[in-house]
């Protein structure tokens, strides 16, 4: 076997040019242009890392805020003392070993109690921090100096999108990836043709949780100051099911299709409606389920098929007259 | 002793929430996460009936509770029935109602807060001290724990001793074999849903009594119902009562020993312990 | 005689105060095709669902080839050896026929990947009567071939133990046929097989042995013949009036 194919090869280069396109923007916009960008790159990165886990699954994840505060937490504990490159691993281990240990109570059980218990999970982490800061530490707060300016975010960003599309492109192609799609089809054959289910949905979410957890490291520089409140931020949870499941998580590309529009539509509203925001999310919800089921990529699946086979019916009305 | 006093008022409360919870879940099937929104709403308009009309909230609750059903009938025909219809097994249900209500949560949270803001409410009703064994409590919660001890037992009673309230055991165990009895399973569904949102409601009239609310909390409110529920086992509505006092207790203790910021991690650690050592509820049999 | 590969010793499965399978003990031998017949209810499938693991017997054992597997998770019992067919069939919907075979294949006791795993359901597939479906997609299948398919899943784990739970059931009388033939040619390929089944030609024209259950118990054990004329099985089956 081939270590890529034809077609694979293509992707490859194609996406590798587009990487490399993107990357350049810094060099032509550092205002506006670049914070959105950021901001669309960081949940290209959230969503397709949470799309990782619950793409095969459907267990819906509401547990990204915890892992994102506890990236952040560890660069604002840290960066005094500990290099940054290092802050990224510890940040990926924690929120790893976070992932593991809810994992680990819940997966054995039905997609309801996961839920349930990501529901909460930021909130009962960032009381846990609270409680630990206001009776260990003198201040609520902690300051994040470095010399990162937005564009560096932004590369590092762009960097992490890249290791874990590869990352997600590997899955796939592993007996992981394979008992994954298993496992959505039908658990109960999956359990009987030999796979560990719930090891296989625990190690998928310990690597979806620990991306989440590098991006909150990434983004802590840009806050300067973190507070509890600020780094587990319980919409970061919401917008990102809600921009996967728009883009469609079918495919490991399905959630930029979602992430580009919504980033910025939601940006337009934060700054324009400014007390509408909820109405969004809401609306955006309700859209989902009510209008597209499988996201902006099952229509165009759709469309694709459509044109195919009236290719098709075209074709053979030209053969027979 | 005044803790074992307090959870057991707190939990009287949350008893009356995680009740109409259990009956959306555990008859209708629906995951129902703006649950706790219909709380707060119930909490605003008690608190509108008050402060406008003065109308005593417990008296509120009789106009509260049919508004409040015929809402939640509304949304179930109209939102829920959809999903109910087009779902070809519970998983897919499930997924589709929690996303539904995550909807339904945020637009009931836009409207409160375009409406009151996003400020902190409360009104003063029977907030008098009463003294027990020594220790004061406001009269206010020991009317709240008094009226939803008798909503329960009405449920209880309508759920046991009524041909209807058999009709609705009869869904939560198995809506098929249900039908099959000619029980109309999509009305009793819609008559469960509608009744576990009114219930929801009062105990949110009930709380607003002593309790500060704003247009934000409603998501707590759920998350704490939600493990109740999990707890007490779905669709037991003795367990949920049970788990209710329990959580209560145990966030009061947590509130009075440690730190009044750790409520819900004593919520997370009751909730772990279950989901570990007997994730079929309370009450539950072992699954087989 | 050839050794025991898999046997139940006391096995015993209770639903709160429902006993569906009531102190149960048989063996299979290497080789062997067993019928596991009985009416409905008589705890038939709760018995394969004891051997692969989809439920923990209550009480009793369980082994394979000397290994104790009562109360092991599903997916270790499938990696030991035992494959087994649905009542209703359970295909992946989402997969072409080939990943399905496949898909038995990779996490089983024989483990395979790649190409060769590839090579081999291709195989499969002509085996039970389906070669050159590879790429079809499932979703428009008969009936008859989305069993064959779940055959051929469960053929790729190159099972030590095969369970076929009502294989043949809802199949027309020309499928029937080739049914039959198939499990036959199985058993001269030597995997031994338990088949629970309804359909009393095949138990006849197939069957080395058979064990006959009613209300969970068993109430005969032995060859086919004898067994389908001893007069308490008749009993279990038609009522006391054709005893």
């Amino acid at each position: 076997m081939t270590w890529l194919n034809e077609k694979e090869r293509r992707i490859a280069g194609f996406a590798a040019i587009a990487f490399g396109v993107v990357a350049l923007l810094p060099l032509v916009d550092q205002g506006y242009y670049l914070s959105i960008s950021v901001n669309i790159v960081m949940y290209v990165v959230l969503c397709t890392a949470w799309t990782l886990f619950s793409g095969p699954t459907h267990y819906i994840s509401l547990a990204t805020a915890a892992f994102f505060g506890i990236g952040t937490y560890t660069v604002a504990l840290g960066i005094d003392t500990v290099p940054f490159p290092l802050l990224l691993v510890i940040a990926a281990l924690a929120s790893g070993l976070l992932a593991c240990v809810v994992g680990i109570a819940t997966l054995r059980l039905s997609g309801i109690y996961f839920v349930i218990f990501t529901l909460g999970l930021a909130e009962l982490v960032r009381q846990v921090v609270t409680w630990l800061q206001t009776n260990f530490s003198s201040s609520l707060g902690l300051y994040v100096f470095t010399d990162f300016g937005e564009q560096h975010i932004y590369w590092m960003l762009l960097g992490l999108a890249a290791i874990v599309y590869i990352t997600g492109w590997l899955i796939n192609r592993s007996r992981l990836g394979f008992a994954m799609q298993i496992i959505g089809n039908d658990e109960t054959v999956a359990k009987h043709v030999g796979i560990d289910t719930a090891r296989a949905k625990v190690i998928l979410f310990i690597i979806s949780g620990a991306f989440i957890g590098i991006v909150g490291a990434i983004l802590a520089p840009r806050f300067s100051y973190v507070q509890p409140p600020s780094a587990f931020n319980p919409m970061i949870s919401f917008q990102v099911v809600i921009m996967a499941l728009l883009g469609g998580t079918k495919r490991i590309w399905g959630p930029l299709l979602g992430v580009i529009p919504f980033t910025i539509l939601f940006d337009q509203v934060t700054a324009y409606f400014p007390n509408h925001t909820s109405f969004v999310i809401g609306i955006a919800f309700m859209a989902i389920v009510y209008l597209l089921p499988q996201g902006v990529l099952g229509r165009l699946e759709d469309l694709v098929r459509l044109r195919k086979r009236f290719r098709m019916v075209s074709a053979e009305e030209g053969n027979n007259p | 002793m005044s803790v074992i006093i307090s959870g057991l008022l707190l939990g009287g409360t949350y008893a009356l929430i995680a009740v109409g919870l259990t009956m959306q879940y555990g008859v209708s099937r629906i995951m129902n996460l703006a649950n706790g929104e219909n709380l707060v709403f119930a909490c605003f308009v008690a608190f509108w009936l008050f402060t406008t009309f003065a109308i005593n909230p417990i008296l509120g609750i009789v106009l509260i509770v049919p508004l409040a059903f015929v809402l939640n009938w509304l949304i179930y025909t109209y939102a829920m029935r959809p999903l109910v219809d087009r779902a070809k097994n519970r998983g897919q249900l499930e997924v589709d109602s929690i996303l539904a209500t995550f909807g339904l949560l945020f637009i009931l949270q836009g409207i409160m807060k375009l409406t009151f803001g996003g400020g902190y409410f409360n009104y003063n009703f029977l907030a008098v001290p009463v003294t027990i064994m020594g220790s004061n409590y406001g009269l206010n919660r020991i009317v709240a724990f008094i009226a939803a001890a008798v909503i329960a037992g009405a449920l209880y009673l309508f759920l046991n001793h009524t041909r209807y309230g058999t009709a609705i055991r009869a869904v939560a165990v198995d809506p098929v074999s249900a039908g099959l009895v000619a029980i109309d399973v999509p009305r009793a569904s819609a008559f469960a849903f509608a009744l576990g949102g009114a219930l929801t409601a009062a105990s949110g009239a009930l709380l607003s009594t002593f309790y500060t609310f704003n247009a934000d909390m409603g998501i707590i409110f759920t998350m704490k119902a939600l493990i109740i529920v999990i707890m007490g086992g779905v669709g037991d509505v003795r367990g949920a009562v049970l788990a209710a006092l329990l959580l209560g207790l145990a966030e009061t203790a947590v509130a009075t020993f440690i730190d009044p910021g750790l409520t819900i991690a004593a919520t997370y650690a009751l909730f772990m312990l279950v989901l570990l050592f007997r994730p079929q509820g309370i009450f539950g049999k072992r699954p087989s | 005689m050839s050794a025991a590969i898999l046997s139940l010793d006391h096995a015993t499965k209770a639903f709160g105060g429902l006993i569906a399978v009531n102190d149960l003990s048989f063996s299979l031998q290497d080789g062997e095709l067993l019928g596991l017949i009985g009416p409905n209810g008589s705890g038939k499938t709760t018995v394969l669902n004891l051997i692969s693991g989809a439920l923990k017997p209550t009480s009793g054992s369980i082994s394979l080839g000397g290994t104790e597997i009562a109360g092991q998770p599903a997916h270790k019992i499938a990696r030991l050896g035992i494959a087994r067919t649905f009542q209703l069939v359970r295909i992946l919907p989402s997969l072409t026929a080939e990943q399905n075979v496949v898909a038995g294949g990779v996490f089983g006791h024989v483990r395979s990947w790649g190409v060769e795993a590839h090579d081999r359901a291709r195989l499969l597939l002509e085996r039970v009567g389906l070669s050159g479906r590879g790429d079809s997609p499932t979703s428009s299948m008969t009936y008859i071939d989305q069993k064959r398919l779940e055959l051929a899943r469960a053929l790729a784990a190159n099972p030590k133990v095969l369970l076929l739970d009502e294989w043949l059931a809802g199949l027309n009388p020309s499928e029937l046929k080739i049914g039959i033939d198939l499990i036959r040619e199985l058993r001269n390929d030597g995997i031994s097989i338990i088949m629970v089944e309804h359909v009393m030609d095949a138990i006849r024209s197939l069957c080395d042995r058979c064990v006959v259950m009613s209300s969970g118990l068993k109430i005969a054990d032995g060859d086919v013949h004898g067994v389908l004329a001893d007069p308490e099985v008749i009993r279990a089956y038609l009522g006391d009036d054709h005893a």
